[in-house]
């Protein structure tokens, strides 16, 4: 759907004099017909990272101009999606920070920080990627495994509920997903050996309403694949953002990796519920179906990449580029396989099984003196959010282009310590590392265009019914470019390297393009 | 009498304090585990998580990181300094500190003393250096004509690493085949450890929109700007859609020294010239 600027102006100024209107748990159902707003981390349950605010476009897109950036100070690397509602922008920084700034200036209104506790284990860095919110609250994940609700007017926590024993290596990195009355999280830790779980807190109180284990107990079902004691410590993290069918009421999560990451033997089965997509009942955390991307994985191919919802007719999918290499259609209602195609180059798998599923090769298995694979540790994508733009019927995924070696060695688990079964390092007999983000039929699977990118991209993807597609890249380039071609429309060089999906919003009838590079926070404009 | 009570008094509180402050500094300079095995077999599985990223299986070095089973170390080679290095990062470099996030995922100080053990353990002695030093050096500026391309200890030239105290991080074996075949490690991505972009060396050769022709190398580039080095070292940088063409190689511009042009007996001199340099650097 295509807004046209004038009237874009008038839903601006309609809800910019509402300015303190509450979010409630219906515009978060319609959020997709609120383009000035951007109201949960991918924009709206769907995942698809998609604006149909089109004030900039393909004529006009070279004129863009930085409007205001705003710094956190912070080292480390700077993840989040921003939210913006009513001319207010919501987003978090290092360390657990959060911060309301004026969607318009880039002007602090207030800033919160969380002590955290010295002895915490983010594993990838003190990162956060975003808040949720609802009424007039905000909801963030801690990396001392806390979910916590600030006011959305002032930064003071309103509750603070504990999830689990950060000192075991458990932590929230995501932006929480707010359905209805309940707060969803999924737990970061599969480095340190943990037992993954997404957890559901009432936003009124902070109560723990559900949690769902991401690896079955004995005796449960998928309780089988899973060798001796080691569904323990068999990691399956939860951490990045879920997306939502409000028509059959359910939420899709993915999941990481089993641990340790780079050893099978101690863990034979197909380890579920780990690499998998999940399909929960939202009110209880019942699995209603689940689909398993790799099974037994060794390469720590995380399968925690947005679970986009693709709706063309009467086709309903979940579209997902994994880390393992391959772009995986499938059919949301049944969760069954549609189609797996390579989109990024692989060793790992050469074969598929009956369902047209890869399964992995001998020739890929870790080795103790280490064996090439792609992709590589970071793998072919990984968390950073793709988008699927419904004009152009194309899915944009970053994707890196990077093999490495893979070791395995024994390792005696010891709690909140490292729980890796040895290592991975660079691969000295392939190419360098490169990158690209790529536009995939998903009907096909076929790559459609490619923009090369120098080195691996840790950027997400935004698409817009301007017709463009924004992304940026390891060098510090913050990128336009044409939805339809990939052609180059605009480029700002931020001076440090993107590491964060971009997101799009409107006020007084002026759209921003918003994204996060080095400790800065960017809204650009139209000059 | 007051001054006699306070000294008896304060004397052995001195005394105590300062054999406290003896025992912790002790505590943190010395590795409680060295030479234990059984320890430096837990330090080489912390080294393959946290470590061999960047310094590869067996601290034999990797793409980014020195080779560690070399007895002299660039950045200090007691139990101490490497501690340090490893604890606190060194500043700098791309070597980050155990406890931030990013690779690895942090280590205690145990775990970190438990790779201390590991180090001495792969440690190679040194070898007793066969080669001639001052004729080293010679054939470094003149014969080789190394200095033409290479600097060490501010002589040299610009267009290729710089070599000053590269003897501490680097095997022999590498800096062989670094002289017989230079375009073999570029082709695989070498990376320049000390910068936080990865300076690879790669050979650009650009033409301008007004024909003028260069060659050179990389210092730097990203999808749309190039900076370039060229053979006569002088800086560029262009906005790559203003050039008429832009091509980049990973064929080095070293030439490749075979044994015609570098006898073995050379090779050896040059390399003690530079662990000469190298035990001189701090």
């Amino acid at each position: 759907m295509k807004i046209p600027t004038a009237i874009l102006g008038l839903i601006a100024l309609s809800f910019g004099t509402a300015a303190n209107a509450q979010v409630t748990a219906d515009r978060l159902l319609n959020a997709g017909k609120e383009p000035q707003n951007w109201l949960m981390y991918s924009g709206d349950y769907s995942g698809l990272r998609y604006s149909t605010l089109d004030q900039v476009n393909t004529d006009n897109a070279a004129s863009l101009a930085p409007k205001w950036a705003y710094q956190t100070m912070a080292g480390g690397k700077f993840e989040t999606t921003p939210l913006v509602t009513d001319g207010i922008l919501y987003a978090t920084g290092p360390d657990d920070r959060a911060f309301a700034l004026d969607a318009r200036s880039g002007r602090p209104i207030w800033q919160y920080q969380r002590t955290l506790p010295p002895d915490i284990r983010p594993c990838c860095g003190r990162v956060n990627r975003g808040v949720g919110i609802l009424g007039d609250r905000v909801f963030l994940g801690t990396l001392d495994a806390h979910v916590i609700a600030l006011d959305a007017k002032t930064g003071a926590v309103v509750w603070d509920a504990t999830a689990a024993d950060y000192s075991k290596g458990y932590s929230f990195t995501l932006a929480p997903l707010v359905i209805r009355n309940l707060v969803l999280v999924g737990v970061s830790g599969g480095e340190y050996g943990i037992r993954g779980f997404i957890d559901a807190y009432d936003v009124a109180t902070g109560e723990r309403k559900w949690r769902f284990n991401t690896i079955p107990a004995p005796g449960e079902p998928g309780s089988e694949t899973w060798e001796g004691e080691s569904w323990k410590t068999g990691g399956s993290p939860a951490w990045i953002t879920g997306t939502f069918d409000p028509a059959t009421n359910t939420t899709f999560w993915t999941t990481g990796n089993p641990a340790p990451s780079n050893r099978g033997a101690e863990r034979a089965g197909d380890n579920l519920y780990s690499d998998s997509l999940l399909a929960l009942d939202p009110d209880t955390g019942k699995l209603k179906w689940h689909f398993q991307f790799t099974q037994h994985d060794e390469h720590d191919y995380d399968a925690t990449q947005v679970p986009v919802m693709i709706d063309e007719g009467d086709k309903h999918w979940i579209a997902q580029g994994n880390r393992n290499g391959f772009f995986y259609v499938i059919d949301r209602t049944s969760g069954k396989l549609l189609s797996a195609t390579q989109y990024a180059k692989v060793t790992w798998s050469n074969s598929k099984d009956a369902t047209g599923r890869p399964v992995g090769s001998k020739e890929g298995e870790p080795t103790l003196e280490g064996n090439p694979v792609c992709p590589g540790a970071f793998g072919a994508t990984n968390w950073m959010s793709p988008s699927y733009d419904p004009q152009t019927k194309l899915f944009y995924v970053t994707a890196r282009e990077q093999c490495d070696i893979f070791s395995t060695a024994p390792q005696v688990f010891d709690a909140g310590h490292a729980f890796y079964g040895s290592a991975y390092f660079p691969n000295d007999a392939t190419q360098p590392y490169w990158g690209a983000l790529r536009a995939l039929d998903p009907a096909t699977g076929k790559l459609v265009w490619e923009w090369k990118h120098g080195s691996p991209s840790w950027s997400g993807v935004l698409s817009t019914a301007g017709g463009i597609v924004f992304t940026g890249d390891a060098e510090g380039n913050f990128i336009a470019l044409d939805a339809k071609s990939g052609k180059p429309l605009w480029h700002f060089q931020c001076g440090a390297g993107v590491f964060a999906g971009p997101m799009t919003y409107a006020v007084d009838g002026k759209q921003y393009v918003a994204v996060t590079a080095g400790s800065t926070l960017f809204a650009f404009g139209l000059r | 009498m007051r001054t006699k009570r306070a000294i008896r008094v304060l004397l052995p509180a001195i005394l105590f304090l300062g054999l406290v402050g003896a025992f912790r500094t002790d505590a943190q300079v010395r590795n409680p585990y060295a030479g234990d095995a059984k320890v430096a077999k837990l330090g080489e599985s912390q080294f393959r998580s946290n470590c061999a990223f960047c310094h590869g299986l067996g601290a034999r070095g990797g793409g980014r990181g020195p080779d560690l089973t070399r007895a002299q170390k660039r950045h200090g080679n007691s139990d101490e300094e490497i501690f340090h290095n490893v604890h606190d990062g060194i500043a700098g470099t791309a070597m980050p500190p155990a406890t931030a996030g990013g690779i690895g995922v942090g280590m205690t100080d145990e775990e970190i003393w438990q790779v201390v053990t590991y180090i001495r353990s792969v440690e190679k002695k040194a070898n007793a250096a066969t080669g001639n030093a001052e004729r080293g050096k010679q054939l470094f500026y003149s014969k080789a004509a190394c200095g033409t391309c290479h600097m060490v200890n501010g002589k040299g030239g610009r267009l290729g690493p710089e070599l000053t105290t590269t003897a501490t991080s680097r095997s022999e074996e590498y800096f062989v085949d670094s002289l017989r075949n230079p375009s073999k490690r570029l082709a695989q991505g070498i990376q320049e450890a000390m910068k936080d972009f990865p300076q690879e060396y790669e050979t650009a050769n650009v033409t301008t929109a007004d024909g003028t022709k260069y060659q050179g190398v990389v210092l730097n580039e990203d999808a749309f700007t190039v900076q370039i080095l060229d053979t006569r070292e002088v800086l560029h940088a262009w906005e790559k859609n203003s050039l008429k063409s832009y091509e980049k190689t990973r064929q080095s511009l070293m030439p490749a020294y075979d044994e015609k042009m570098l006898p073995e007996k050379d090779v050896q001199d040059l390399l003690a010239f530079l662990a000469a340099t190298a035990g001189g650097a701090k």
